[in-house]
């Protein structure tokens, strides 16, 4: 089975990834199982979706967080999507899944991203780093990135005060 | 100045292992050069045409002698004994080795010096007035806000992949001296009505291949809400920048594509969201930051009698009487000046210093200016609290180190990119250009007779050297191979900042010398008593320069 580090460990991954479909997401089938679809079609078929609790819906850096919206705070995992690893809107997104609408699901980065950024990408509430099954190589790096630093300036997902309210005067 | 506490070591630290473990998992080929890249460049570590180039960030330009000292010890150590000083207060090595990199910085931690984000498609180092705290005019001391940002703004984990390079610049001055309207974000420090401090925030200004003034989008942020505030602008410039096109990547091609109105509102609706939050200020923190920025231990002087002294020895000594005008500020304490160090003598590339001038000036600052230095965007060095008793005597050691030249604020106070000697982005030389316009403009009488010229060269479009904003401006480009240099008159970068406009057809750089004296000899000709250069462009406009510069000899 395909691995991901989800919380810190190198898991199985049970999750398979819907691409966005060619023709109208309506139309789209969604095949059974735990999927993740494209915000496209969850916006299009939320209604028979709902009923399911195997389905996550993931973000492409084009989309922004509040089109998902409360809609998130039902789903058991949101995944971000990084098409090229220096496009930063998902930190973004990810940050505004979390603080904004309320998200306490699987957040997971998906797509062509580095270990490098994982323990940024942690802080704005990412908690699941998927490479694909061709990358799992960077999956060890990633456990170990994650704990570059351990105390930050800014306030963030995983420490919502920032320093200058935690320094003791 | 700032000192770090047990957090800021523990971030910074942890910071220098991060970034050795990269560079290992780089050698080693698990990181490809492409992925390599953006970590490395956050680092300030560029691959550049001869060598790697390390820029060290001088946090809003200000420096101790035992920094001065490490810089010197680095340069020696590890580069070819001399650096550089950067139009964005930093400092840059131009040979270091790739692999020592990680060494060096280790080095600069021991100093609490770093690279961070000298680099990058992330928030830059945060500028300000180098006179900031000795400046006469000014509301408040801007550095403390500045030391906010900086921490703010030093590995936030949602924006250190915009879509470009981002910039902020803080005035606390109505003379504007850190080019606040041509920064991603200026912020000018203001009282209200009600007498309290805020900020007036200008954003999308910027130079490079498309320079843009800086729009205002808010006339009062109060002071608590500043990291709020901007954080709100740097989610919409994350979310919405265009990351298609490098070149209409940065936040000056959004906020223009929005409109400045429209920008303003997204803003304000995000700022909503965030205001009041556990980022905005407390009075605490605000205290905290003003305590690293007290005066230093001033003594009472008298004044008169130091002024008294200076003028008669001014009087003896030509040289020194020029050296006090030009490069000699006026200090809000009375019997202490601020003094302006040139890294601009003829010959040497504008704001290059070597390791022993580095221990001199660390010397002159423990004997004459409570051991701090500040760097310039011009790309000269200040001593900012020397009592006029003084001055004689600084003057002649700065003298005898080379960093005497009294020539700030005219014209061959240049400032300067590295250009094609070494950068890999310039389409032309630069250094050579600056050179030979200071030698054809070599009699100080004559010099000091033109008065305050800016003259600003960058290599290429990047515009490093600022010349958009220079009220001569010079740009390297490149035709079929060749390089060629493009004259721009009546930029500005203080208060009612302007854009250069292109004079016409470019030249040789055989011809630049002669371009820029037919350019003066306008100016001289045509001038009002006492009108400055800048001002008799504005008033006569571009084409008596350019019929003269492009004129058949006879």
């Amino acid at each position: 089975m395909p691995k991901l580090v989800k919380d810190g460990a190198i898991v199985d991954n049970e999750w398979t990834l819907m691409a966005k479909p060619e023709g109208e997401a309506s139309e789209a089938s969604v095949p059974a199982g735990k999927v993740i679809v494209p915000l496209s079609v969850w916006l299009a078929r939320k209604d028979a979706l709902t009923a399911r609790d195997d389905i996550g819906v993931w973000l492409d850096t084009d989309e922004t967080a509040d089109q998902l919206g409360e809609d998130a705070r039902r789903l058991p995992l949101v995944a971000v999507h990084f098409p090229a690893f220096a496009d930063g809107r998902a930190f973004t997104n990810a940050r505004l899944l979390r603080e904004r609408f309320g998200f306490t699901g699987e957040l997971r980065a998906v797509g062509y991203f580095l270990a490098e950024q994982a323990c940024y990408l942690r802080r704005c509430g990412v908690n699941a780093f998927d490479f694909g099954a061709d990358r799992e190589q960077h999956l060890q790096a990633t456990v170990d990135a994650l704990d570059d630093f351990t105390e930050y300036y800014q306030a963030s997902v995983d420490q919502p005060l920032p320093l200058f309210r935690r320094r003791p005067s | 100045m700032y000192i770090y506490d047990e957090y800021d070591r523990r971030i910074q630290g942890q910071r220098v292992t991060q970034f050795r473990a990269q560079m290992e998992r780089y050698l080693d080929g698990q990181l490809e050069e492409a992925e390599f890249l953006p970590l490395r460049l956050q680092n300030g570590l560029y691959v550049q045409r001869l060598a790697p180039m390390l820029r060290i960030c001088v946090p809003y330009g200000l420096m101790n002698s035992r920094q001065l000292r490490k810089m010197a010890h680095i340069t020696r150590t590890y580069d070819k004994g001399y650096c550089h000083i950067s139009t964005r207060q930093n400092i840059q090595l131009n040979w270091p080795q790739l692999e020592e990199v990680p060494d060096i910085l280790e080095e600069l931690l021991e100093v609490e010096m770093h690279c961070n984000q000298t680099s990058g498609n992330c928030i830059r180092n945060t500028t300000t007035d180098q006179f900031a705290g000795v400046a006469t005019d000014e509301l408040v001391d801007p550095r403390p806000y500045c030391e906010l940002i900086r921490q703010w703004s030093t590995f936030h984990p949602e924006f250190a992949f915009l879509p470009r390079k981002f910039k902020i610049a803080v005035s606390a001055t109505q003379e504007d001296r850190a080019a606040i309207r041509v920064h991603d974000i200026g912020l000018q420090i203001v009282r209200n009505d009600a007498g309290d401090l805020g900020f007036s925030v200008f954003v999308g200004g910027g130079l490079g291949r498309t320079p843009v003034i800086g729009s205002l989008i808010n006339e009062f942020v109060p002071e608590q809400h500043l990291l709020t505030y901007l954080e709100a602008i740097l989610r919409i410039y994350n979310q919405f920048g265009r990351r298609d096109n490098k070149f209409k990547a940065r936040i000056k091609i959004l906020v223009r594509a929005m409109t400045p109105e429209v920008f303003a509102e997204k803003v304000e609706q995000e700022w909503q969201h965030l205001r009041d939050g556990s980022a905005t200020l407390t009075q605490a923190e605000i205290d905290r930051a003003h305590s690293y920025f007290t005066e230093p231990a001033y003594e009472p002087l008298d004044d008169a009698a130091a002024q008294a002294e200076l003028d008669r020895l001014a009087g003896d000594n030509k040289a020194f009487s020029n050296w006090l005008k030009r490069n000699v500020r006026d200090h809000k304490k009375p019997g202490y000046a601020a003094v302006n160090l040139s890294l601009k003598p003829t010959g040497i590339a504008p704001g290059d210093i070597t390791d022993r001038q580095l221990e001199i000036i660390a010397d002159l600052a423990d004997d004459f200016s409570f051991g701090e230095v500040r760097t310039t965007h011009e790309q000269n060095m200040v001593l900012a609290d020397v009592r006029k008793s003084d001055l004689f005597d600084l003057w002649q050691k700065a003298k005898a180190a080379g960093f005497a030249t009294p020539n700030i604020g005219t014209l061959t106070d240049i400032i300067c990119c590295p250009g094609g000697d070494f950068c890999s982005l310039a389409n032309a030389k630069s250094i050579p250009i600056a050179e030979a316009i200071q030698r054809q403009f070599e009699d100080l009488d004559y010099l000091y007779d033109l008065g305050d010229i800016d003259l600003n060269i960058s290599g290429c479009m990047n515009a490093c050297g600022h010349h958009h904003v220079g009220h001569i401006g010079i740009l390297g480009v490149d035709k079929k191979g060749e390089e060629f240099y493009q004259v721009t008159l009546g930029g500005n970068s203080s208060n009612d900042a302007s854009l250069g406009k292109v004079i016409g057809p470019s030249f040789t750089a055989e011809d630049m010398p002669s371009v820029v004296q037919k350019i003066i000899d306008v100016y001289v000709e045509q001038r009002t008593e006492e009108e400055p250069f800048i001002d008799t462009v504005n008033r006569l406009g571009i084409a008596p320069f350019k019929e003269r510069v492009y004129a058949k000899a006879s």
